[in-house]
């Protein structure tokens, strides 16, 4: 038997429809926040630094096990060494892309970057 | 045997409810054991039963086998009660609420294949917006709706396929 005889005229506006919504989804969760032009810095829950992610550097952001080094290079961020045990925030590796974030526990260092406008901030229902 | 102290008198229609929705759990069931990339994507080949009942047997026996689908099926996994349960759940009633709406659509031009496409997108929402409220309230979520909605449009299509099949009968060409 034919599929195409199932399918009535509005089964397929609806099965368009869909396909708009996915892509238009795909588009504002996928596409946007792409560029993340600056990096936070947080220890113990507070900003450490905000900092530019133009430029290379390295920087040494105290905990309570001891110190963690976060460094920036080509508009990405990483951090390169934790003193915590697992090494989770290390082994994330470069994070590139507004609202990513990686997080060391238990030295309660964290990193996030952050584009000129926050990822999803328009989004939320 | 001892007689029954309680008579329960099942009508014809109640009969008809628990057969379909025997059916139902029976497709969950099997499709339990199918694994997914994605926890949470799933064809949900259970609710082309409840399409069907939807068209041939009105709105309220849709509401019954889809729930007692829902619950019986969680006995049977051993999850009721737990958060898999009450996703399926809130899967459940958003769909139902959408096929509430979506029955006043004009028969001559939208099909099961509508329905079930609106359901499978309603069944989508209403979970990620319980996993949002409540399970991971991040907004990382959201970066999983795309793959989610693309699910949802693709196994929506082909269950309102079989269910349009399914309708028109057995058909000897």
């Amino acid at each position: 038997m034919n599929a195409l005889r199932l399918v009535k005229s509005g089964d397929w506006l609806v099965f368009a429809a869909g396909l708009l919504t996915v892509a238009w989804l795909t588009a504002q969760f996928w596409h946007r926040g792409g560029t993340a032009d600056r990096v936070v810095i947080r220890s113990g829950g507070k900003v450490f630094a905000e900092v530019t992610l133009s430029g290379q550097q390295s920087i040494t952001v105290p905990g309570p096990l001891g110190e963690s080094v976060v460094e920036i290079d080509q508009r990405r961020a990483r951090v390169a060494r934790d003193p915590s045990p697992r090494q989770y925030c290390v082994q994330q590796g470069w994070i590139s892309r507004a609202g990513e974030a990686a997080i060391c526990l238990p030295n309660q260092v964290s990193i996030e970057l952050a584009g000129a406008e926050k990822a999803y901030d328009s989004l939320n229902y | 045997m001892t007689p029954s102290t309680i008579e329960l008198a099942p009508t014809r229609e109640d009969h008809r409810i628990a057969r379909l929705a025997a059916l139902a759990i029976a497709l969950s069931l099997m499709e339990a054991v199918i694994p997914s990339p994605l926890p949470g994507v799933k064809p949900g080949i259970a609710n082309i039963v409840t399409l069907v009942v939807l068209v041939r047997y009105g709105f309220g026996a849709a509401v019954w086998v889809s729930l007692l689908r829902v619950v019986a099926g969680s006995l049977m996994l051993g999850s009721f009660l737990s958060p898999s349960f009450i996703l399926s759940l809130s899967g459940a009633v958003a769909s139902l609420a959408m096929l509430r709406l979506a029955i006043r659509l004009p028969d001559s031009r939208f099909g099961p294949v509508s329905l079930s496409i609106l359901a499978a997108f309603a069944h989508i929402a209403g979970q990620l917006a319980v996993v949002r409220a409540w399970l991971i309230p991040h907004d990382g979520l959201l970066y999983l709706v795309p793959a989610f909605s693309a699910a949802a449009l693709l196994f929506g299509t082909a269950n309102g396929l079989v269910a349009a099949r399914l309708l028109k009968g057995p058909t000897t060409s």
